[in-house]
C-alpha cells in the first residue's frame, strides 16, 4: 500500500493555511516558497493543489546517491545525509512537487505526515492509502531481485 | 574493512600527514606532490600568477608537468610526472557534467604532453581535500600502492599485497573494498590504476573507478588516451587510492550558490524535456551516433578506408539501447542528468582468463563501438562488447587498440602479415576472436601481441623493414598523427577535420574540434579563412573544458529548443552563456565569453610551445596519413567513383575522362595535399604562429604568456 496525501482539488478555497502550516512545521517560518504542498489560482475562485502522489518515482530513480527511497507506507523519502543536492529529482518531477528554496542543500517534498489535514478548514486534504501498483516498480529494483537469485543459486 | 586480502597485513612503507583543506571558491590555492620513490608527500603553493594564467585544470596540469620535467625527458625517466588536475568547476553537483579530471604526462607514444579527460570520483575526492592537482613523480622500487585520505589528511604508500588481482575489474573492486571503512563507505573509495596491458604497450591507459550503488559493483572511466597508464606502471604504482566521504552540495563554496543551482537545474530540465528528441545519451549514450555516421560515410570501415558498410545498421543505436542494462540514467558524477555512462550487465565471456564468467561490461560508447566494430568489419554487438571489456581490464585505450588492429587486418588483406608473423592468429576482416587473441597476448606479454602493442606509428616501419611491405603504403594507411592513433570518424571529405584531428596539440583526438557536419554536410565554413577561424574558435572553446574539470557533451549532446534560431547555432550561445555565468557563479570572477577563450589560448599555446621543448610540434608533425585525406588505393577511388570524378571535374578543373584509375587517385592526392597546406597556412595565422606553427613572441605577449622560459623556446625556432 502506498501513503499519500489525496487532494481535493474542488473543495479548496485557496486561504492557503495548509502552505503555512507545512512551512512552519518543516522551515520554521511562514514562507509559502518552502511549504511541500502548493496551492496554484487558477482563476475564478478555482485552486490547484499540488503535493507528491508518493507513486510515479521518477526522481527515486533518478538519484545519483540513492537518497531517496520508498520507505515502509510507500512514502518517497529523502536521506539527507546522503543528498549531494544535484536538484536532478527536482528537474524530472513532472508536477513540481519536488521542491528546493534557491541556496539551500537539499530538496524537499511532501511525506504524507498528515500536519496540514488538521488545518484545513474544507476537508480539501486528506491521508488516504492507494494500491500499489506493479507499473511503479523500477528495472534497478528487478535487476537486484536478479541479482539476488543469481546469487542464491 | 576487510576484503580479500587483510589490512591489517599490508605493508605500510611510510605515511605522511597533511592538513584538510576546504575549497574556497573554487580553488584549494595549493597542489599535492607524491614522490614514489622517495615516498614522500609535499604541498606546494598556487600562486595567484598561475591561477591567473593557467586558470586550473590541464592548465595547472601542464605547468606542474613543464617545472617537472627537462627538454630532455621522456617518458619512462623518474621525473616524468602523471598530473591529475580538476579545475575550479570540478566537483559541483549542480551543473551536468562537472566531475572531470584532467591527467597530464609526458605520453610514450608521442613523446609530448598527452591530456586525457576522465570521469568516475577520484578527481572531486582529491579536491575535497583541499587540492588543485596532484603530482605524481619517481619510481618506486616495490609496487606501491598510494592511499590519500581526503577526511583524515593522510597520505599512505604501501606496498602491494603479493596477492593483489591484475585485472581491473576485479583489482578496483578488492581495494575498494579494502579501504573503504564499512559497506556505506564503499562509495567514499575510488582507484586509479592501469592494468596488464600497460605492462607491455604504450597504449596503456588509467581506469578511474566509481562505486555503482545500483549495481553494488565497480564501473571504471578512463583516461584512455595516450598511454598514461604505462607511466603509472613505469612508476611501479599498482594503484592510487582517494577516500572521501561526505560530498554534498556547494563543497566548492560557490560565491553565488544559488545561481550555481539556478544554471544546473536549469540544464536539467532541458536534458529531461528535450534528450529523448534529441540525441537520447540518456538511453543510449555516445553510440546514438553509429546509425548517423553510417549514414553520412563517416563510420570507419576497414581501417577508414570507407565510411559506410551495408553492415552498418547492426551496430546501429537501437542495438545497444536493447543491449545496455537497468534502462536508467548512468551518470559518472553525482549530478549529471545527462547520464551516458551505460553498461551491459550479465554478459557472459566467450574468450580468454574469464571465459565463461558473467561480468558487466562499461559501455560502449561510439570510439569503441566503431573502433572495436564496423572498423575492424566486426558487426557482432557480442564481439565489440567482449573487446571492450579485455581493453577495459587490461587497461588498453580501446581507440588506440581498435585503430591498431584495423591497420593490422589491413596488412594481412594485403599479405603484408601472415599466420607465421602473427603467431597463429588470422585477422581477417570481421574475425574479432582475432582481436581478442592479440588483446590477451597484449596482457600476458607474449607472442604477437607484444609486437602489436607497439601502436601503428613503430608497426609501419618495422612491416616495411623486416617485412618488405611498401614504405609508402605503410605510412599511408597507418592511422596517427605524432605516434597517437586517430580516433573513429571519417574525416576524408571534410578538410577542415582533417585539421581538427591534426592540427591538434596531442594528436589526432576528436575533442579539439568535430567540424564535419559544419564544413561537409551544411558547408558553412566553404573558404580557408573560414576553416581555419573554426580551428582557432572550437579547439579554444572546448580547451577551456579541460581547464575547469568539465565533461565536453552537455555542451552539444542536447541543445535549447530554439538553438537553430541563433546565427551561430553550431556554438550552442545559450550554453557558453551558461558556462561563463557558471564559472563566475562559483569563482566570484568576472568573465566574458571573450575572456573564456583567451583562458584556453593562453594554455594552448603554452602546450604548443611544451612540444617544442620536448622536440616536436613544428609543422612538419601535423600532417596526417594520406588514408584520412584521401583514396589511397583504387578500390578504394572505385568504391566512391562517382564522387571523386565530380570533385576532379569541379574543384580540380581536370576532366576525369578516359584518364586511368591510377592517375585519377594521383590527380586527388595531389590536389588534397595541396589543399591541406594551404589549411595549415590559414590556421596557422589564425592562430598567431608562424608558418611553421611557432607562436610568435607577440602573440604570446598579447596573450601575457611572454613568460622567459617559454620565449627562450620560442626564439631557437624563428
Amino acid at each position: 500500500m502506498i501513503k499519500y496525501l489525496k487532494l481535493h482539488d474542488d473543495k479548496c478555497v485557496g486561504c492557503m493555511n495548509c502552505v503555512a502550516t507545512c512551512s512552519r512545521m518543516y522551515f520554521k517560518e511562514e514562507n509559502p516558497a518552502k511549504s511541500r504542498i502548493q496551492v496554484l489560482g487558477l482563476g475564478a475562485g478555482k485552486f490547484h493543489l499540488v503535493a507528491c502522489d508518493q507513486e510515479c518515482r521518477k526522481c527515486v530513480a533518478e538519484c545519483p546517491t540513492q537518497a531517496i527511497t520508498v520507505n515502509s507506507q510507500g512514502v518517497v523519502m529523502i536521506n539527507k545525509g546522503l543528498c549531494v543536492g544535484c536538484l536532478a529529482c527536482v528537474a524530472v518531477c513532472p508536477i513540481e512537487a519536488m521542491r528546493f528554496f534557491p541556496g539551500d542543500s537539499t530538496p524537499f517534498k511532501c511525506i504524507a505526515c498528515g500536519s496540514c489535514v488538521k488545518t484545513c478548514p474544507k476537508e480539501a486534504l486528506e491521508i488516504a492509502e492507494k494500491e500499489d501498483s506493479p507499473a511503479s516498480r523500477f528495472p534497478f529494483e528487478v535487476a537486484e531481485a536478479a541479482r539476488k537469485q543469481e546469487a542464491s543459486k | 574493512m576487510s576484503g580479500p586480502f587483510d589490512m591489517k597485513n599490508l605493508k605500510l612503507l611510510a605515511q605522511a600527514t597533511f592538513e584538510p583543506k576546504t575549497v574556497h571558491r573554487g580553488y584549494a590555492m595549493r597542489t599535492l606532490h607524491i614522490d614514489v620513490g622517495a615516498c614522500k608527500a609535499t604541498e606546494k603553493a598556487v600562486s595567484e600568477d598561475m591561477k591567473q594564467r593557467f586558470t586550473g585544470g590541464k592548465g595547472f596540469g601542464l605547468k606542474l608537468l613543464w617545472d617537472a620535467t627537462k627538454p630532455s625527458t621522456k617518458w619512462n625517466d623518474p621525473e616524468n610526472e602523471i598530473v591529475i588536475a580538476m579545475g575550479p568547476v570540478c566537483g559541483n553537483t549542480n551543473y551536468p557534467g562537472s566531475g572531470k579530471s584532467l591527467v597530464v604526462s609526458l605520453s610514450p607514444m608521442t613523446g609530448v604532453p598527452i591530456d586525457s579527460n576522465v570521469g568516475g570520483y577520484f578527481g572531486p575526492y582529491l579536491k575535497f581535500g583541499g587540492w588543485d592537482a596532484l603530482e605524481i613523480q619517481g619510481k618506486a622500487d616495490v609496487e606501491t600502492i598510494v592511499f590519500i585520505d581526503s577526511n583524515e589528511g593522510t597520505i599512505q604508500f604501501y606496498e602491494a599485497p603479493a596477492g593483489l588481482q591484475y585485472d581491473t575489474h576485479l583489482m578496483a573492486e578488492e581495494l575498494t573494498h579494502a579501504f573503504a571503512r564499512d559497506e556505506k563507505d564503499l562509495q567514499s573509495v575510488s582507484v586509479v590504476s592501469a592494468g596488464r596491458g600497460a605492462d607491455h604497450s604504450p597504449m596503456g591507459l588509467l581506469n578511474f573507478s566509481l562505486y555503482d550503488k545500483r549495481r553494488q559493483g565497480i564501473r571504471v572511466k578512463q583516461a584512455g588516451r595516450g598511454g598514461i597508464g604505462a607511466v603509472l606502471r613505469d612508476k611501479k604504482i599498482r594503484a592510487v587510492i582517494c577516500r572521501f566521504s561526505g560530498v554534498k552540495q556547494n563543497l566548492n563554496d560557490a560565491a553565488d550558490p544559488a545561481a550555481v543551482q539556478r544554471l544546473g537545474l536549469k540544464l536539467h530540465r532541458e536534458i529531461v524535456v528535450n534528450d529523448d528528441k534529441q540525441c537520447k545519451m540518456r538511453k543510449q549514450g555516445t553510440a546514438h551516433l553509429m546509425e548517423v555516421m553510417n549514414d553520412y560515410d563517416l563510420l570507419p570501415t576497414k581501417n577508414h578506408k570507407y565510411g559506410q558498410d551495408p553492415k552498418g545498421p547492426e551496430l546501429a543505436s537501437w542495438v545497444w539501447e536493447k543491449l545496455f542494462s537497468q534502462n536508467l540514467p548512468d551518470g559518472c558524477w553525482f549530478g549529471c542528468t545527462m547520464a551516458c555512462a551505460h553498461a551491459v550487465d550479465h554478459f557472459l565471456l566467450e574468450t580468454g582468463p574469464y571465459k565463461g564468467t558473467k561480468v558487466c561490461v562499461d559501455g560502449p560508447e561510439y570510439e569503441t563501438a566503431a573502433g572495436l566494430g564496423s572498423n575492424l568489419y566486426v558487426y557482432d554487438p557480442h564481439g565489440i562488447l567482449e573487446l571492450n571489456f579485455y581493453c577495459d581490464t587490461y587497461g588498453i585505450d580501446t581507440i588506440s587498440f581498435g585503430t591498431m588492429t584495423s591497420f593490422l587486418m589491413e596488412c594481412w588483406e594485403h599479405g603484408v602479415l601472415n599466420l607465421e608473423r602473427t603467431d597463429g592468429i588470422d585477422l581477417s576482416w570481421g574475425n574479432w576472436q582475432g582481436a581478442a587473441q592479440i588483446l590477451h597476448d597484449m596482457a600476458d606479454g607474449k607472442r604477437f601481441g607484444v609486437l602489436a602493442g607497439k601502436g601503428v606509428k613503430f608497426l609501419a616501419d618495422y612491416f616495411a623493414r623486416e617485412y618488405g611491405a611498401d614504405a609508402q603504403f605503410m605510412k599511408d594507411i597507418a592511422l596517427h598523427g605524432k605516434g597517437l592513433e586517430q580516433s573513429e570518424y571519417v574525416g576524408k571529405e571534410s578538410l577542415a577535420q582533417q585539421g581538427g584531428y591534426y592540427l591538434t596539440n596531442k594528436g589526432p583526438q576528436h575533442d579539439e574540434a568535430w567540424l564535419i557536419f559544419m564544413d561537409m554536410v551544411n558547408n558553412r565554413i566553404p573558404t580557408f579563412e573560414n576553416k581555419a577561424e573554426a580551428l582557432h574558435y572550437f579547439p579554444m572553446f572546448r580547451t577551456w573544458f579541460g581547464l575547469q574539470g568539465l565533461c565536453k557533451l552537455p555542451w552539444n549532446d542536447v541543445e535549447p529548443s530554439d538553438n537553430a534560431k541563433h546565427t551561430e547555432p553550431n556554438k550552442v550561445p545559450e550554453h557558453v552563456h551558461n558556462y561563463y555565468e557558471l564559472y563566475t557563479a562559483i569563482t566570484g570572477l568576472p568573465l566574458t565569453w571573450d575572456d573564456l577563450i583567451h583562458q584556453s589560448e593562453r594554455v594552448y599555446n603554452f602546450q604548443r610551445v611544451f612540444n617544442l621543448r620536448q622536440g616536436h610540434g613544428l609543422r612538419q608533425d601535423d600532417y596526417p596519413p594520406y588514408r584520412a585525406m584521401g583514396p589511397v588505393l583504387e578500390d578504394e577511388y572505385l568504391a566512391r567513383e562517382e564522387r571523386y570524378d565530380k570533385q576532379m571535374k569541379e574543384k580540380i578543373g581536370v576532366d576525369p575522362t578516359g584518364k586511368s584509375v591510377a592517375e585519377r587517385v594521383r590527380i586527388t592526392r595531389e590536389f588534397r595535399l595541396a589543399q591541406y597546406d594551404k589549411l595549415i597556412d590559414a590556421v596557422f595565422k589564425r592562430r598567431g604562429w608562424t608558418s611553421q606553427g611557432v607562436p610568435t613572441p607577440e602573440h604570446l605577449k598579447k596573450l601575457g604568456m611572454d613568460l622567459p622560459e617559454v620565449l627562450e623556446v620560442v626564439k631557437r625556432h624563428l
